[in-house]
């Protein structure tokens, strides 16, 4: 068991699934008898905006937010929003990058540039790093939209939670009609 | 008594505890960060939960239940309770006979809001006891204590959350329902609940009595407590303050305060002298901070905490023990924002496009096509509250006189007009505005997730309902030019446009097509355009309609007709669902149906 606070904090933009995966954690920590919260903004649009979820489990946690500068985990579903929150992670970071490019509107009228070179600048602050095409693994599994699914089984290898509480949570989440894909999604995940 | 550990937001848990505590009607109107309480209750069965079509009307029919003896919910943002204002000082007078719990869910930082406003302040205005929870447990729990306390002491009970706690998850212990209180009966009682002046003059000093009673209840209630640390530094707070303030100073001693109207003084004063330095952490307007200080209380509260926006985990630490928080990288600086946009296919994008393409003022109103305003589209002028929009037009017309004709129109959608539009286009037609009215009847509440109202033809519940019929409605109210258009249809919308704006009288538009996430209705075919990459010109048109699925490709050449450009534009097949717009606004022909390459 931990016995100090972990801080996850997912980023990525509205539509990704983002708030469904940390919906899926925070039960999953709960289930491995852990105290856990989870915070996001939502209202507003309904897709297309940038969305950030700080998921915190441990013996006993007060804030559901992450203070600056204290990010245990960090898990990127899009390159431009995971350098938005840089100055969020801790001293000795994992990070999860999907390696998938979302185009902002101002991208899409040409008037700026997607930023390059993303997992380059991301190496350099990360302990650990790992780089996943979420999307390409979630089209193998048989949907675009498990790429949360394929996000959770990365990160699975980084945490010790037993198998059975993930597919629990995963097959209680999801209709059956999607069960299949999104178990399948998770294991491309922690494979990859 | 079976108890059962989930994870849920401060909303759901609020919903539980109303379940929990027995609650027979609710009544909200969807706003952020407030809609999910009625939409989880509503999961529940027996009992009357709905969807009115303004806080007024929400706290009067929650009013009525509780007269009747049974207990009610009444749940809107904060500031719903401006609209909802006019009920409530009053029914803090009358009192009730079942329990009546309002829910104020404040938003500090504006995340989806036009204002911060704290709305503590209501309770101390209305002269009403106020719960503020700091995680879901205390949600519900409080939602609980609330009841039972308005039962207590005669009076309606606010319960304030703020966006961090509305919608943050924590672990709850939930538990099974409490059977049913008394049963509902009519009981005339016209001394307690006719408030003419002479039986207005008896209640108020029962009011100031039981607020007396309540200061003494304050003093010993369970959700204040003393969590004693060192005594070095004491922290006086509530709501999500406290968690902030126990994550950077765990070792300090805590005065926690569930109640935040009316203040323990006792307790306060006890606790103030037992510690050396004394804070006060509170979110927005040193609501706590001045009472203590009007104490006698040496405190140090907004000296160290801003006024302004929500508190963080880092702002309490800067306050309490002067952290520095890590600077915004350099890289994140110059990143470009992803602010949230109109969905692909939104009959709303028609409009403003012939809105910014005619340069009109636009007064405009609450929901989703106020993301009209942000560009390429840039076409909306004004934003200030629920219904506002029309009442701007009329005050500009009544300045400008001829000046304003055919210069300004006024944007409303379907279920704000119903919310708070009808009497502002009353004022129009009665008091001889030359003003245009645009409905935009998406037939959905859609900002807050399209919730059903008076005009979709459903309930809450799910039940089949009458549906107002808009354009008898504007016409009963004396409005003679009324004009249907299909807002995917630009040239005819256009025409209308000019057509009615023109008009020295009042005129209604009624721009109706579904939401494009509508689950009942659906107005585009969902197949997807392509731009022919032989014949796009790089004009650009077709990107001022600012659609997520319309993309800017840089590639300096030529198209097929030997036109030199600069770029090309691409649609992504998966975002884009049909909706025509470019299609029809592409003079080069360049954006068809099917990928004739």
């Amino acid at each position: 068991m931990e016995n100090k606070v972990i801080n996850i904090l997912m980023v990525g933009v509205g539509g990704q699934g983002i708030i469904l995966a940390s919906e899926i954690l925070a039960d999953v920590f709960m289930d491995a008898g852990f105290d856990v919260k989870k915070s996001e903004v939502h209202g507003m649009a309904q897709r297309g905006g940038s969305v950030s979820t700080h998921v915190r489990f441990g013996p006993k946690v007060f804030s559901p937010l992450i203070k600056e500068g204290e990010v245990d985990i960090f898990m990127a579903f899009e390159e431009l929003e995971a350098l938005r929150y840089i100055h969020c992670l801790g001293p000795q970071p994992t990070i999860l990058l999907n390696e998938q490019r979302l185009n902002p509107p101002s991208v899409s009228l040409g008037v700026e540039d997607y930023p390059e070179k993303v997992a380059v600048i991301l190496s350099q602050r990360a302990a650990k790093i790992k780089s996943i095409p979420a999307r390409d693994l979630a089209l193998k599994a048989g949907d675009v939209r498990a790429v949360n699914a394929v996000m959770l089984g990365a990160l699975y290898n980084f945490l010790s939670i037993t198998e059975n509480t993930w597919n629990d949570n995963l097959l209680r989440r999801f209709p059956p009609k999607a069960q299949k894909i999104n178990l399948e999604a998770f294991q491309l995940g922690r494979s990859a | 008594m079976t108890e059962k550990r989930v994870v849920l937001s401060g909303n759901e848990a609020i919903a539980r505890g109303a379940y929990e505590s027995g609650v027979r009607v609710a009544a909200a109107y969807p706003g952020t960060p407030s809609t999910e309480i009625l939409e989880t209750l509503n999961t529940h069965k027996g009992m009357h939960v709905e969807w009115s079509p303004n806080e007024k009307v929400a706290l009067e029919t929650g009013m009525g239940a509780a007269f009747g003896g049974v207990r009610a919910l009444v749940v809107m943002k904060h500031v719903g309770v401006n609209v909802a204002a006019d009920p409530l000082f009053t029914l803090s007078y009358t009192g009730l006979r079942g329990g009546l719990v309002l829910v104020t869910a404040d938003d500090p930082e504006m995340h989806s809001s036009q204002n911060e406003q704290d709305n503590r302040n209501y309770a101390k205005f209305a002269k009403v006891p106020m719960l503020e929870p700091s995680d879901s447990q205390e949600a519900k729990d409080f939602t609980a204590m609330a009841f039972q306390l308005s039962e207590k002491f005669d009076t309606p009970v606010m319960l304030r959350t703020t966006t961090r706690v509305s919608h943050s998850k924590s672990i709850v212990l939930t538990q099974e329902p409490s059977p049913p209180i008394a049963p509902p009966k009519l009981i005339k009682d016209p001394m307690k609940f006719v408030m003419l002046p002479a039986n207005a003059r008896r209640r108020h000093p029962v009011v100031e009595k039981r607020l007396e009673d309540l200061h003494l209840f304050a003093e010993t209630f369970d959700g204040n407590r003393i969590e004693w640390g060192n005594n070095k530094i004491g922290i006086i707070t509530s709501g999500i303050s406290y968690q902030y303030a126990k994550e950077a100073m765990p070792e300090a001693s805590f005065l926690k305060l569930g109640m935040v109207f009316p203040l323990p003084e006792k307790l306060i004063r006890s606790f103030a002298s037992r510690v050396e330095k004394l804070f006060v952490i509170e979110e927005l307007d040193p609501f706590i901070e001045e009472q203590v200080k009007a104490m006698g209380i040496e405190a140090t509260g907004k000296t160290a905490f801003p006024l302004c926006g929500e508190l963080t985990p880092a702002l309490v630490a800067k306050g309490l023990k002067g952290f520095t928080p890590p600077p915004l990288e350099e890289i994140s600086k110059t990143l470009p924002p992803r602010p949230p946009i109109m969905c692909p296919g939104c009959p709303h994008r028609g409009i403003f496009s012939i809105l910014s393409k005619l340069k009109l003022f636009v007064t405009g109103d609450i929901g989703c096509y106020t993301l009209g305003f942000l560009p390429p589209l840039s076409a909306i002028d004004t934003c200030v509250c629920m219904g506002a929009s029309i009442g701007h037009a009329m005050g500009l017309d009544k300045a400008l006189g001829e000046d304003a004709l055919g210069k300004v129109v006024a944007v409303i959608g379907d279920s704000t007009f119903l919310h708070s539009g009808i009497t502002g286009l009353l004022n129009v037609v009665y008091n001889k505005g030359a003003v245009t009215l645009i409905i935009l009847d998406n037939r959905t509440t859609a900002m807050t997730g399209r919730q059903d109202h008076p005009g979709t033809g459903f309930t809450l519940q799910g039940e089949e309902a009458i549906q107002v019929d808009l354009v008898k409605l504007v016409k009963a109210l004396g409005v003679k030019h009324v004009k249907v258009v299909n807002p995917y249809q630009l040239a005819v919308t256009e025409r209308v446009i000019k057509r009615e704006i023109q008009r020295p009288e009042p005129s209604v538009i009624i721009a109706r097509a579904p939401c494009v996430l509508s689950r009942r209705e659906r107005a585009v075919t969902g197949k997807a355009f392509f731009v022919s990459t032989e014949s796009c010109t790089g004009c650009r048109v077709c990107l001022r309609l600012g659609c997520p699925a319309i993309e800017w490709v840089k590639e300096e050449g030529m198209n097929g007709g030997g036109k030199k450009r600069k770029g090309k534009a691409f649609i992504d097949r998966f975002l884009c669902n049909g909706c025509t717009l470019c299609e029809q606004i592409c003079k080069w022909g360049a954006i068809k149906e099917k990928n004739g390459e």
